[in-house]
Protein backbone atom coordinates (compact mmCIF):
# COMPACT_ATOMS: atom_id res chain seq x y z
CA UNK A 1 0.00 0.00 0.00
CA UNK A 2 1.56 3.16 -0.85
CA UNK A 3 0.65 6.61 -0.37
CA UNK A 4 -0.37 9.52 -2.77
CA UNK A 5 -2.01 6.51 -5.66
CA UNK A 6 -3.26 8.05 -8.59
CA UNK A 7 -6.23 5.81 -10.15
CA UNK A 8 -5.95 6.05 -13.76
CA UNK A 9 -9.08 5.77 -15.49
CA UNK A 10 -8.05 2.43 -16.69
CA UNK A 11 -8.43 1.42 -12.96
CA UNK A 12 -11.65 2.98 -12.63
CA UNK A 13 -13.33 1.54 -15.74
CA UNK A 14 -12.07 -1.98 -14.43
CA UNK A 15 -13.30 -1.19 -10.74
CA UNK A 16 -16.71 0.52 -12.29
CA UNK A 17 -16.82 -3.31 -14.05
CA UNK A 18 -16.19 -5.24 -11.04
CA UNK A 19 -18.76 -3.36 -9.33
CA UNK A 20 -21.41 -3.64 -12.23
CA UNK A 21 -21.66 0.38 -12.22
CA UNK A 22 -22.31 1.83 -15.12
CA UNK A 23 -20.38 5.24 -14.35
CA UNK A 24 -21.27 8.20 -16.98
CA UNK A 25 -17.07 9.51 -17.79
CA UNK A 26 -18.43 13.03 -15.31
CA UNK A 27 -19.02 10.68 -12.41
CA UNK A 28 -15.96 8.69 -12.75
CA UNK A 29 -14.00 11.56 -12.92
CA UNK A 30 -15.17 12.74 -9.66
CA UNK A 31 -14.95 9.34 -8.19
CA UNK A 32 -11.19 8.75 -9.16
CA UNK A 33 -10.25 12.23 -7.07
CA UNK A 34 -12.26 10.98 -4.21
CA UNK A 35 -11.27 7.63 -4.06
CA UNK A 36 -7.39 9.00 -4.50
CA UNK A 37 -8.48 11.57 -1.30
CA UNK A 38 -9.53 8.63 0.34
CA UNK A 39 -7.25 5.83 -0.41
CA UNK A 40 -4.49 8.62 0.58
CA UNK A 41 -5.79 8.50 3.89
CA UNK A 42 -6.15 4.54 4.76
CA UNK A 43 -2.69 4.22 3.25
CA UNK A 44 -1.63 5.29 6.69
CA UNK A 45 -2.55 1.70 7.75
CA UNK A 46 0.99 0.20 6.35
CA UNK A 47 2.52 2.19 8.92
CA UNK A 48 1.18 -0.42 11.45
CA UNK A 49 3.09 -3.35 12.20
CA UNK A 50 1.04 -6.61 11.95
CA UNK A 51 3.94 -9.13 11.37
CA UNK A 52 2.62 -11.56 13.62
CA UNK A 53 -1.04 -10.57 13.93
CA UNK A 54 -4.02 -12.61 13.08
CA UNK A 55 -6.69 -10.99 11.00
CA UNK A 56 -9.90 -10.88 12.48
CA UNK A 57 -13.17 -11.30 10.04
CA UNK A 58 -15.70 -10.48 12.84
CA UNK A 59 -15.62 -10.31 16.56
CA UNK A 60 -17.42 -13.10 17.54
CA UNK A 61 -17.03 -16.45 19.68
CA UNK A 62 -19.14 -18.49 17.34
CA UNK A 63 -17.82 -21.27 15.14
CA UNK A 64 -19.26 -23.65 12.35
CA UNK A 65 -22.55 -22.56 13.66
CA UNK A 66 -24.87 -25.55 12.82
CA UNK A 67 -28.62 -26.53 12.99
CA UNK A 68 -30.58 -29.32 11.93
CA UNK A 69 -31.67 -30.14 9.05
CA UNK A 70 -35.48 -29.97 9.58
CA UNK A 71 -37.77 -28.77 7.57
CA UNK A 72 -39.87 -25.12 8.41
CA UNK A 73 -42.41 -23.45 6.58
CA UNK A 74 -41.02 -20.85 4.08
CA UNK A 75 -42.57 -19.03 1.51
CA UNK A 76 -44.77 -19.54 -1.16
CA UNK A 77 -43.15 -19.32 -4.91
CA UNK A 78 -45.89 -16.31 -4.77
CA UNK A 79 -44.13 -14.53 -2.34
CA UNK A 80 -40.85 -15.01 -3.13
CA UNK A 81 -41.75 -13.69 -6.97
CA UNK A 82 -43.45 -10.42 -5.67
CA UNK A 83 -40.75 -8.20 -5.54
CA UNK A 84 -39.78 -9.42 -9.06
CA UNK A 85 -38.89 -6.95 -11.64
CA UNK A 86 -40.12 -9.20 -14.21
CA UNK A 87 -41.09 -13.11 -14.13
CA UNK A 88 -42.35 -15.90 -15.55
CA UNK A 89 -44.73 -17.89 -14.18
CA UNK A 90 -42.90 -19.75 -11.24
CA UNK A 91 -39.50 -18.19 -12.36
CA UNK A 92 -37.90 -14.81 -11.89
CA UNK A 93 -37.17 -13.86 -15.58
CA UNK A 94 -34.01 -12.82 -16.40
CA UNK A 95 -31.72 -11.56 -19.13
CA UNK A 96 -29.55 -14.54 -21.21
CA UNK A 97 -26.22 -14.98 -19.75
CA UNK A 98 -24.66 -15.73 -22.82
CA UNK A 99 -23.95 -13.14 -25.06
CA UNK B 1 -50.95 14.04 29.98
CA UNK B 2 -48.48 15.55 27.62
CA UNK B 3 -47.85 12.74 25.84
CA UNK B 4 -45.15 14.64 23.27
CA UNK B 5 -42.53 14.18 25.84
CA UNK B 6 -43.75 10.67 27.55
CA UNK B 7 -41.32 7.78 27.99
CA UNK B 8 -42.17 4.23 27.67
CA UNK B 9 -42.30 4.26 31.07
CA UNK B 10 -45.04 7.16 31.66
CA UNK B 11 -47.10 5.83 29.10
CA UNK B 12 -47.12 2.26 30.45
CA UNK B 13 -48.58 3.86 33.67
CA UNK B 14 -50.93 5.62 31.75
CA UNK B 15 -52.31 2.59 29.95
CA UNK B 16 -53.02 0.80 32.32
CA UNK B 17 -54.53 3.02 34.98
CA UNK B 18 -57.00 4.13 32.04
CA UNK B 19 -55.77 7.60 31.40
CA UNK B 20 -55.17 6.54 27.98
CA UNK B 21 -55.54 4.39 25.51
CA UNK B 22 -53.40 2.35 22.36
CA UNK B 23 -55.72 4.12 20.21
CA UNK B 24 -55.26 7.81 21.07
CA UNK B 25 -51.16 7.64 22.03
CA UNK B 26 -51.31 6.51 18.19
CA UNK B 27 -53.62 8.75 16.68
CA UNK B 28 -51.89 11.60 18.73
CA UNK B 29 -48.30 10.28 17.53
CA UNK B 30 -49.90 10.35 13.72
CA UNK B 31 -51.23 13.85 14.16
CA UNK B 32 -47.25 14.78 15.34
CA UNK B 33 -46.06 13.25 12.49
CA UNK B 34 -48.37 14.97 10.30
CA UNK B 35 -47.72 18.72 12.42
CA UNK B 36 -43.56 18.15 11.62
CA UNK B 37 -42.46 15.83 9.01
CA UNK B 38 -42.54 18.48 6.22
CA UNK B 39 -40.43 20.28 8.09
CA UNK B 40 -38.07 17.35 9.31
CA UNK B 41 -38.65 14.52 6.51
CA UNK B 42 -37.68 12.07 9.16
CA UNK B 43 -40.75 9.82 8.28
CA UNK B 44 -40.75 7.97 4.64
CA UNK B 45 -43.81 5.78 5.11
CA UNK B 46 -46.31 5.60 7.61
CA UNK B 47 -48.52 2.53 8.01
CA UNK B 48 -51.95 3.98 10.11
CA UNK B 49 -53.95 0.79 9.59
CA UNK B 50 -51.89 -2.06 10.33
CA UNK B 51 -51.14 0.51 13.58
CA UNK B 52 -54.69 0.25 14.71
CA UNK B 53 -54.93 -2.74 13.90
CA UNK B 54 -52.02 -3.79 16.44
CA UNK B 55 -53.45 -0.35 18.63
CA UNK B 56 -56.58 -2.71 18.92
CA UNK B 57 -54.64 -5.94 20.03
CA UNK B 58 -52.78 -4.04 22.40
CA UNK B 59 -56.23 -2.92 24.09
CA UNK B 60 -56.89 -6.15 24.23
CA UNK B 61 -54.01 -7.63 25.52
CA UNK B 62 -53.61 -5.09 28.23
CA UNK B 63 -57.48 -5.43 29.22
CA UNK B 64 -56.28 -9.26 29.84
CA UNK B 65 -52.96 -8.99 31.37
CA UNK B 66 -52.77 -6.09 33.07
CA UNK B 67 -49.39 -5.52 34.45
CA UNK B 68 -47.74 -8.30 33.17
CA UNK B 69 -47.90 -7.37 29.63
CA UNK B 70 -44.87 -6.02 28.55
CA UNK B 71 -44.22 -2.50 29.18
CA UNK B 72 -44.18 -1.80 25.29
CA UNK B 73 -47.62 -2.92 24.41
CA UNK B 74 -49.22 0.04 23.38
CA UNK B 75 -46.31 2.55 22.78
CA UNK B 76 -45.79 4.18 19.39
CA UNK B 77 -42.41 3.27 17.88
CA UNK B 78 -40.81 3.65 14.21
CA UNK B 79 -38.31 1.65 12.72
CA UNK B 80 -35.34 2.78 10.32
CA UNK B 81 -36.36 2.11 6.71
CA UNK B 82 -33.10 -0.67 6.90
CA UNK B 83 -35.15 -3.06 8.78
CA UNK B 84 -37.44 -5.06 7.02
CA UNK B 85 -41.44 -5.14 7.92
CA UNK B 86 -43.55 -7.24 6.04
CA UNK B 87 -45.84 -5.49 3.91
CA UNK B 88 -44.67 -2.01 4.49
CA UNK B 89 -42.52 -0.35 2.11
CA UNK B 90 -38.56 -0.74 2.80
CA UNK B 91 -36.07 1.59 0.74
CA UNK B 92 -32.83 1.49 2.62
CA UNK B 93 -33.07 5.53 2.15
CA UNK B 94 -32.39 4.45 -1.58
CA UNK B 95 -34.17 4.80 -5.16
CA UNK B 96 -32.79 1.04 -6.24
CA UNK B 97 -35.46 -0.36 -3.50
CA UNK B 98 -38.05 1.87 -3.82
CA UNK B 99 -41.54 0.28 -4.01
CA UNK B 100 -40.22 -3.39 -2.32
CA UNK B 101 -42.37 -4.53 -0.01
CA UNK B 102 -40.47 -7.09 2.04
CA UNK B 103 -42.66 -10.62 2.18
CA UNK B 104 -41.21 -11.02 5.94
CA UNK B 105 -40.26 -8.29 9.00
CA UNK B 106 -36.98 -8.43 11.02
CA UNK B 107 -36.86 -10.10 13.86
CA UNK B 108 -35.80 -7.08 15.71
CA UNK B 109 -39.07 -6.14 14.69
CA UNK B 110 -41.33 -8.96 15.11
CA UNK B 111 -39.95 -8.97 18.92
CA UNK B 112 -41.38 -5.47 19.85
CA UNK B 113 -44.57 -6.53 17.66
CA UNK B 114 -44.87 -9.85 19.65
CA UNK B 115 -44.50 -7.35 22.89
CA UNK B 116 -47.63 -4.89 21.77
CA UNK B 117 -45.56 -2.13 20.46
CA UNK B 118 -47.17 -0.23 17.27
CA UNK B 119 -44.91 0.06 14.71
CA UNK B 120 -46.13 3.64 13.34
CA UNK B 121 -44.14 4.14 10.51
CA UNK B 122 -40.48 3.80 8.93
CA UNK B 123 -37.80 6.67 9.18
CA UNK B 124 -35.60 8.05 7.00
CA UNK B 125 -32.04 7.07 6.62
CA UNK B 126 -28.70 8.05 4.75
CA UNK B 127 -28.75 5.69 1.83
CA UNK B 128 -27.79 1.77 2.70
CA UNK B 129 -26.81 3.66 6.24
CA UNK B 130 -24.18 5.23 4.71
CA UNK B 131 -23.56 8.44 6.32
CA UNK B 132 -23.11 10.68 9.23
CA UNK B 133 -25.46 13.30 8.74
CA UNK B 134 -28.28 12.04 6.76
CA UNK B 135 -28.15 14.00 3.76
CA UNK B 136 -27.31 10.71 1.89
CA UNK B 137 -30.80 9.55 1.58
CA UNK B 138 -32.00 9.60 -1.86
CA UNK B 139 -35.76 10.80 -0.67
CA UNK B 140 -34.28 13.88 0.90
CA UNK B 141 -32.37 15.15 3.95
CA UNK B 142 -33.66 15.07 7.93
CA UNK B 143 -33.89 18.72 9.48
CA UNK B 144 -32.56 18.32 13.29
CA UNK B 145 -35.17 19.28 15.68
CA UNK B 146 -32.92 21.67 17.90
CA UNK B 147 -32.06 23.45 14.73
CA UNK B 148 -33.46 22.24 11.49
CA UNK B 149 -30.59 24.18 9.46
CA UNK B 150 -28.57 21.53 10.93
CA UNK B 151 -28.34 17.76 10.43
CA UNK B 152 -29.97 15.54 12.57
CA UNK B 153 -26.45 12.90 11.90
CA UNK B 154 -27.13 10.06 10.43
CA UNK B 155 -27.58 7.45 9.32
CA UNK B 156 -30.44 7.16 11.43
CA UNK B 157 -31.43 10.63 11.43
CA UNK B 158 -34.80 10.01 11.31
CA UNK B 159 -35.26 7.31 14.19
CA UNK B 160 -33.17 10.26 16.05
CA UNK B 161 -35.17 12.56 14.79
CA UNK B 162 -38.38 11.15 15.46
CA UNK B 163 -37.81 10.89 19.51
CA UNK B 164 -35.95 14.60 19.59
CA UNK B 165 -39.40 15.91 18.15
CA UNK B 166 -41.60 13.87 20.19
CA UNK B 167 -43.57 11.94 17.22
CA UNK B 168 -42.75 8.34 18.82
CA UNK B 169 -41.96 7.51 21.89
CA UNK B 170 -39.05 5.70 20.83
CA UNK B 171 -37.69 4.29 17.67
CA UNK B 172 -35.09 1.37 16.04
CA UNK B 173 -31.67 2.12 14.44
CA UNK B 174 -28.88 0.35 13.17
CA UNK B 175 -25.21 1.14 14.27
CA UNK B 176 -22.12 -0.15 12.06
CA UNK B 177 -19.41 2.56 12.83
CA UNK B 178 -21.72 5.34 14.82
CA UNK B 179 -25.02 5.24 13.27
CA UNK B 180 -26.98 4.96 16.26
CA UNK B 181 -24.76 6.76 19.06
CA UNK B 182 -23.84 9.90 16.89
CA UNK B 183 -26.79 10.98 15.61
CA UNK B 184 -28.62 10.16 19.35
CA UNK B 185 -25.85 12.37 20.68
CA UNK B 186 -26.65 15.46 17.74
CA UNK B 187 -30.64 14.70 18.48
CA UNK B 188 -29.97 15.19 22.34
CA UNK B 189 -31.47 11.29 22.99
CA UNK B 190 -30.53 8.18 24.40
CA UNK B 191 -28.82 5.78 21.49
CA UNK B 192 -27.35 2.40 22.09
CA UNK B 193 -25.47 -0.18 19.91
CA UNK B 194 -25.54 -3.51 21.86
CA UNK B 195 -22.31 -5.76 21.71
CA UNK B 196 -22.36 -7.53 18.19
CA UNK B 197 -24.51 -10.75 18.19
CA UNK B 198 -26.84 -9.20 20.71
CA UNK B 199 -29.37 -8.56 18.69
CA UNK B 200 -30.68 -10.09 15.34
CA UNK B 201 -29.75 -8.86 11.94
CA UNK B 202 -32.29 -11.25 10.14
CA UNK B 203 -34.13 -8.62 8.48
CA UNK B 204 -32.05 -6.13 8.16
CA UNK B 205 -30.68 -4.76 4.88
CA UNK B 206 -26.96 -5.40 5.14
CA UNK B 207 -24.52 -2.90 5.24
CA UNK B 208 -21.09 -4.60 6.80
CA UNK B 209 -21.93 -7.54 8.40
CA UNK B 210 -19.30 -8.05 11.00
CA UNK B 211 -20.27 -4.35 11.89
CA UNK B 212 -24.60 -3.51 11.63
CA UNK B 213 -26.35 -4.09 15.09
CA UNK B 214 -29.58 -2.99 15.83
CA UNK B 215 -30.34 -0.69 18.59
CA UNK B 216 -32.66 1.61 20.42
CA UNK B 217 -33.12 5.46 20.52
CA UNK B 218 -35.22 6.82 23.54
CA UNK B 219 -35.50 9.23 25.66
CA UNK B 220 -34.59 7.64 28.79
CA UNK B 221 -31.74 5.21 29.79
CA UNK B 222 -34.56 3.12 31.79
CA UNK B 223 -36.81 3.04 27.90
CA UNK B 224 -33.29 2.00 26.21
CA UNK B 225 -33.04 -0.78 29.09
CA UNK B 226 -36.57 -1.78 28.46
CA UNK B 227 -36.56 -2.06 24.71
CA UNK B 228 -33.01 -3.69 24.87
CA UNK B 229 -34.12 -5.91 27.05
CA UNK B 230 -37.26 -6.83 24.15
CA UNK B 231 -35.10 -7.22 21.39
CA UNK B 232 -31.86 -8.96 22.60
CA UNK B 233 -31.47 -12.48 22.44
CA UNK B 234 -30.47 -15.32 20.48
CA UNK B 235 -32.08 -15.94 16.84
CA UNK B 236 -31.70 -18.83 15.15
CA UNK B 237 -32.47 -17.31 11.75
CA UNK B 238 -29.31 -14.83 12.13
CA UNK B 239 -25.97 -17.21 12.68
CA UNK B 240 -23.83 -14.61 13.98
CA UNK B 241 -26.58 -14.29 17.16
CA UNK B 242 -25.18 -14.98 19.87
CA UNK B 243 -26.71 -17.92 21.77
CA UNK B 244 -25.44 -16.42 25.58
CA UNK B 245 -28.73 -15.86 27.80
CA UNK B 246 -29.81 -12.26 27.94
CA UNK B 247 -29.77 -11.03 31.74
CA UNK B 248 -32.43 -8.45 32.44
CA UNK B 249 -31.46 -5.32 32.38
CA UNK B 250 -33.59 -3.41 34.98
CA UNK B 251 -32.44 -5.60 37.49
CA UNK B 252 -28.76 -3.81 37.45
CA UNK B 253 -29.46 -0.67 36.51
CA UNK B 254 -29.94 1.20 39.55
CA UNK B 255 -27.05 -0.73 41.13
CA UNK B 256 -24.96 2.73 40.51
CA UNK B 257 -21.21 3.35 40.07
CA UNK B 258 -20.09 3.57 43.77
CA UNK B 259 -16.75 1.87 43.40
CA UNK B 260 -16.61 1.37 39.79
CA UNK B 261 -13.20 2.27 37.83
CA UNK B 262 -14.47 4.40 34.64
CA UNK B 263 -11.32 4.77 31.81
CA UNK B 264 -11.10 7.91 29.87
CA UNK B 265 -9.39 7.11 26.78
CA UNK B 266 -6.95 10.14 26.51
CA UNK B 267 -6.85 9.67 21.96
CA UNK B 268 -10.29 10.70 22.31
CA UNK B 269 -9.63 14.02 24.14
CA UNK B 270 -7.31 15.33 21.16
CA UNK B 271 -7.22 17.53 18.01
CA UNK B 272 -10.02 17.25 16.39
CA UNK B 273 -12.64 17.89 19.13
CA UNK B 274 -14.73 20.50 19.57
CA UNK B 275 -13.06 22.54 22.77
CA UNK B 276 -17.49 23.36 23.89
CA UNK B 277 -17.84 19.55 23.55
CA UNK B 278 -14.48 18.99 25.44
CA UNK B 279 -15.36 20.99 27.74
CA UNK B 280 -19.16 19.32 28.40
CA UNK B 281 -18.23 15.82 28.33
CA UNK B 282 -15.10 16.71 30.88
CA UNK B 283 -17.98 18.10 33.61
CA UNK B 284 -19.85 15.03 33.13
CA UNK B 285 -16.85 12.97 33.83
CA UNK B 286 -16.55 15.16 36.81
CA UNK B 287 -20.11 14.30 37.82
CA UNK B 288 -19.91 10.40 37.45
CA UNK B 289 -17.03 11.21 40.31
CA UNK B 290 -18.74 12.74 42.32
CA UNK B 291 -21.29 10.06 42.46
CA UNK B 292 -18.09 7.57 43.55
CA UNK B 293 -16.83 6.24 40.17
CA UNK B 294 -12.60 6.13 40.18
CA UNK B 295 -11.33 7.90 36.62
CA UNK B 296 -8.65 6.37 35.05
CA UNK B 297 -6.47 7.85 32.25
CA UNK B 298 -5.59 5.20 29.67
CA UNK B 299 -4.61 4.69 25.91
CA UNK B 300 -5.97 3.43 23.32
CA UNK B 301 -3.16 3.88 20.62
CA UNK B 302 -5.14 2.28 17.74
CA UNK B 303 -7.67 5.27 18.01
CA UNK B 304 -5.94 7.08 15.14
CA UNK B 305 -5.84 3.98 12.37
CA UNK B 306 -9.49 3.20 13.33
CA UNK B 307 -11.07 5.34 10.88
CA UNK B 308 -8.78 3.82 7.95
CA UNK B 309 -9.34 0.47 8.98
CA UNK B 310 -13.04 0.59 9.06
CA UNK B 311 -12.90 2.79 5.66
CA UNK B 312 -11.33 -0.15 4.31
CA UNK B 313 -13.49 -3.15 5.83
CA UNK B 314 -16.75 -1.24 5.50
CA UNK B 315 -16.70 -0.58 1.99
CA UNK B 316 -15.25 -3.81 1.56
CA UNK B 317 -18.19 -5.55 3.03
CA UNK B 318 -20.53 -3.40 1.50
CA UNK B 319 -19.66 -3.78 -1.90
CA UNK B 320 -19.76 -7.72 -1.21
CA UNK B 321 -23.32 -6.93 0.32
CA UNK B 322 -24.42 -4.66 -2.23
CA UNK B 323 -23.79 -7.21 -5.17
CA UNK B 324 -27.30 -9.00 -4.80
CA UNK B 325 -28.86 -5.75 -6.18
CA UNK B 326 -28.87 -6.57 -9.63
CA UNK B 327 -32.69 -6.27 -10.47
CA UNK B 328 -33.50 -9.66 -10.78
CA UNK B 329 -35.44 -10.80 -7.38
CA UNK B 330 -36.40 -7.27 -6.22
CA UNK B 331 -35.29 -3.48 -6.64
CA UNK B 332 -34.86 -1.14 -9.37
CA UNK B 333 -34.31 -3.05 -13.15
CA UNK B 334 -33.46 -1.03 -16.26
CA UNK B 335 -33.43 -3.46 -18.93
CA UNK B 336 -30.75 -3.68 -21.48
CA UNK B 337 -29.72 -5.42 -24.48
CA UNK B 338 -27.28 -7.41 -22.30
CA UNK B 339 -27.41 -8.78 -18.91
CA UNK B 340 -24.38 -7.18 -18.06
CA UNK B 341 -25.76 -3.62 -19.20
CA UNK B 342 -29.06 -4.36 -17.25
CA UNK B 343 -26.71 -4.77 -14.01
CA UNK B 344 -24.72 -1.50 -14.53
CA UNK B 345 -27.50 0.48 -15.98
CA UNK B 346 -29.68 -0.88 -12.97
CA UNK B 347 -27.24 0.07 -10.39
CA UNK B 348 -26.15 3.07 -11.50
CA UNK B 349 -29.71 4.23 -12.06
CA UNK B 350 -30.80 3.00 -8.29
CA UNK B 351 -27.35 3.97 -6.38
CA UNK B 352 -26.47 7.07 -5.09
CA UNK B 353 -23.17 9.51 -5.38
CA UNK B 354 -22.06 8.02 -1.51
CA UNK B 355 -22.95 4.57 -2.45
CA UNK B 356 -21.32 4.13 -5.78
CA UNK B 357 -18.09 5.53 -4.19
CA UNK B 358 -17.78 3.00 -1.26
CA UNK B 359 -18.86 0.30 -3.89
CA UNK B 360 -15.77 1.50 -5.92
CA UNK B 361 -13.82 1.50 -2.63
CA UNK B 362 -14.21 -1.69 -1.37
CA UNK B 363 -14.15 -3.04 -4.67
CA UNK B 364 -10.71 -1.87 -4.91
CA UNK B 365 -9.76 -3.26 -1.50
CA UNK B 366 -10.92 -6.17 -2.41
CA UNK B 367 -9.49 -6.71 -5.95
CA UNK B 368 -6.40 -9.01 -6.88
CA UNK B 369 -3.14 -7.20 -6.39
CA UNK B 370 -4.60 -5.14 -3.82
CA UNK B 371 -6.79 -7.70 -1.39
CA UNK B 372 -3.47 -7.87 0.59
CA UNK B 373 -2.28 -4.51 0.88
CA UNK B 374 -5.86 -3.63 2.37
CA UNK B 375 -8.15 -5.79 2.94
CA UNK B 376 -6.33 -8.37 5.20
CA UNK B 377 -3.92 -5.48 6.28
CA UNK B 378 -7.16 -3.89 7.61
CA UNK B 379 -8.16 -7.18 9.20
CA UNK B 380 -5.48 -7.59 10.94
CA UNK B 381 -4.84 -4.03 12.15
CA UNK B 382 -8.49 -4.53 13.57
CA UNK B 383 -7.26 -7.12 15.42
CA UNK B 384 -5.14 -4.88 17.18
CA UNK B 385 -8.00 -2.51 18.06
CA UNK B 386 -9.69 -5.25 19.62
CA UNK B 387 -6.67 -6.30 21.59
CA UNK B 388 -6.38 -2.35 22.73
CA UNK B 389 -9.83 -2.57 24.48
CA UNK B 390 -9.19 -5.98 25.89
CA UNK B 391 -6.18 -4.87 27.46
CA UNK B 392 -8.01 -1.55 28.82
CA UNK B 393 -11.14 -3.61 30.14
CA UNK B 394 -8.51 -5.60 32.52
CA UNK B 395 -8.00 -2.67 34.13
CA UNK B 396 -11.08 -0.51 34.36
CA UNK B 397 -14.90 -1.98 34.25
CA UNK B 398 -16.53 0.48 31.22
CA UNK B 399 -15.13 3.60 29.24
CA UNK B 400 -16.74 7.07 29.31
CA UNK B 401 -16.02 9.83 26.63
CA UNK B 402 -17.69 12.07 24.16
CA UNK B 403 -19.98 10.75 20.79
CA UNK B 404 -19.29 13.30 18.75
CA UNK B 405 -16.17 15.35 18.14
CA UNK B 406 -18.95 18.16 17.26
CA UNK B 407 -22.40 19.57 17.78
CA UNK B 408 -24.67 19.31 14.83
CA UNK B 409 -23.24 20.89 12.23
CA UNK B 410 -24.91 22.67 9.17
CA UNK B 411 -26.66 20.61 6.10
CA UNK B 412 -24.17 20.83 3.28
CA UNK B 413 -21.14 21.85 5.36
CA UNK B 414 -19.20 18.52 4.94
CA UNK B 415 -19.65 18.23 1.08
CA UNK B 416 -16.24 16.27 1.57
CA UNK B 417 -16.35 12.64 2.02
CA UNK B 418 -13.44 12.32 4.12
CA UNK B 419 -14.59 15.38 6.40
CA UNK B 420 -17.85 13.34 6.97
CA UNK B 421 -16.34 10.35 7.45
CA UNK B 422 -14.36 11.93 10.44
CA UNK B 423 -17.65 12.63 12.72
CA UNK B 424 -17.52 9.04 13.67
CA UNK B 425 -13.39 8.68 14.47
CA UNK B 426 -14.78 8.45 18.09
CA UNK B 427 -17.76 5.76 17.50
CA UNK B 428 -16.06 3.32 14.74
CA UNK B 429 -13.98 1.71 17.16
CA UNK B 430 -16.61 0.27 19.19
CA UNK B 431 -17.96 -1.46 15.92
CA UNK B 432 -14.67 -3.12 15.10
CA UNK B 433 -14.26 -4.67 18.56
CA UNK B 434 -17.70 -5.58 18.76
CA UNK B 435 -18.10 -3.51 22.19
CA UNK B 436 -21.54 -2.17 23.39
CA UNK B 437 -21.67 1.44 23.08
CA UNK B 438 -24.46 3.72 24.46
CA UNK B 439 -24.91 7.67 23.93
CA UNK B 440 -26.67 9.73 26.42
CA UNK B 441 -27.35 13.71 26.39
CA UNK B 442 -24.76 15.28 28.88
CA UNK B 443 -25.04 19.16 28.44
CA UNK B 444 -25.25 22.04 25.55
CA UNK B 445 -22.70 23.84 23.38
CA UNK B 446 -24.99 26.89 21.64
CA UNK B 447 -27.80 25.67 22.50
CA UNK B 448 -26.90 21.95 20.51
CA UNK B 449 -27.00 18.61 22.66
CA UNK B 450 -23.70 16.92 23.52
CA UNK B 451 -23.86 13.16 23.90
CA UNK B 452 -21.26 11.35 26.59
CA UNK B 453 -20.55 7.47 25.15
CA UNK B 454 -20.33 4.94 27.61
CA UNK B 455 -18.09 1.81 26.10
CA UNK B 456 -18.19 -1.44 27.49
CA UNK B 457 -16.27 -4.92 27.39
CA UNK B 458 -18.31 -7.40 25.01
CA UNK B 459 -21.80 -8.42 26.71
CA UNK B 460 -21.53 -5.96 29.03
CA UNK B 461 -24.49 -4.25 27.89
CA UNK B 462 -26.13 -3.95 30.95
CA UNK B 463 -23.14 -2.20 32.99
CA UNK B 464 -22.92 0.24 30.15
CA UNK B 465 -26.89 0.76 30.58
CA UNK B 466 -26.50 0.76 34.24
CA UNK B 467 -23.35 3.81 34.06
CA UNK B 468 -25.56 5.89 31.83
CA UNK B 469 -28.19 5.51 34.31
CA UNK B 470 -26.55 6.48 37.56
CA UNK B 471 -25.25 9.85 35.25
CA UNK B 472 -28.46 10.73 33.80
CA UNK B 473 -30.49 10.78 37.02
CA UNK B 474 -27.81 12.92 38.74
CA UNK B 475 -28.91 15.45 36.07
CA UNK B 476 -31.96 17.30 33.93
CA UNK B 477 -30.52 16.64 30.50
CA UNK B 478 -33.07 13.90 29.30
CA UNK B 479 -35.81 16.33 30.39
CA UNK B 480 -34.79 18.69 28.29
CA UNK B 481 -37.08 19.26 25.03
CA UNK B 482 -36.03 20.13 21.20
CA UNK B 483 -38.31 23.24 20.93
CA UNK B 484 -40.74 21.49 17.78
CA UNK B 485 -41.37 18.92 20.29
CA UNK B 486 -42.83 21.91 22.72
CA UNK B 487 -44.21 22.96 19.97
CA UNK B 488 -46.06 20.52 18.88
CA UNK B 489 -46.62 19.76 22.89
CA UNK B 490 -47.99 23.08 23.83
Amino acid sequence: MTSAMTLSPADIDHLAMLARLGLTSNERGIIASQLDNILDHVSTLSKVDTAHVDETARVTELVDVWRDDVMAPSFLVDVALRNAPQRDGQYFKVGAIQE
Amino acid sequence: MNWATTTIGECARALRDGTTTPHELLTESLARIEATNGELNAFLALSPDRAHEQATKAAERLQKEGSSASPLCGVPVAIKDVLCTEGIETTAGSKILQGFIPPYTSTAVQRLIDAGAIVVGKTNCDEFAMGSSNENSAYGPVSNPWDTTRVPGGSSGGSAAAVAAGTVTFSLGTDTGGSIRQPAALCGVVGMKPTYGRVSRYGVVALASSLDQVGPFTQTVEDCAMVYGAIAGHDPRDSTSSPSAVDDPLITLRRGVEGLRLGVPKEYFGEGLDSGVKATVEKALQQLESLGAKLVEVSLPTTDVGLSTYYIIMPAECSSNLARYDGVRFGHCAPQSSLTATYMTSRDEGFGPETKRRLMLGTYALSSGYYDAYYRKAQKVRTLVAEDFSRVFRDVDALVCPTSPVVAFPKGDRSDPYSMYLCDVLTIPVNLAGLPGLSLPCGFVDGLPVGLQVIGPRFADNLVLQVAYAYEQSTAWHKERSPIASAVAS
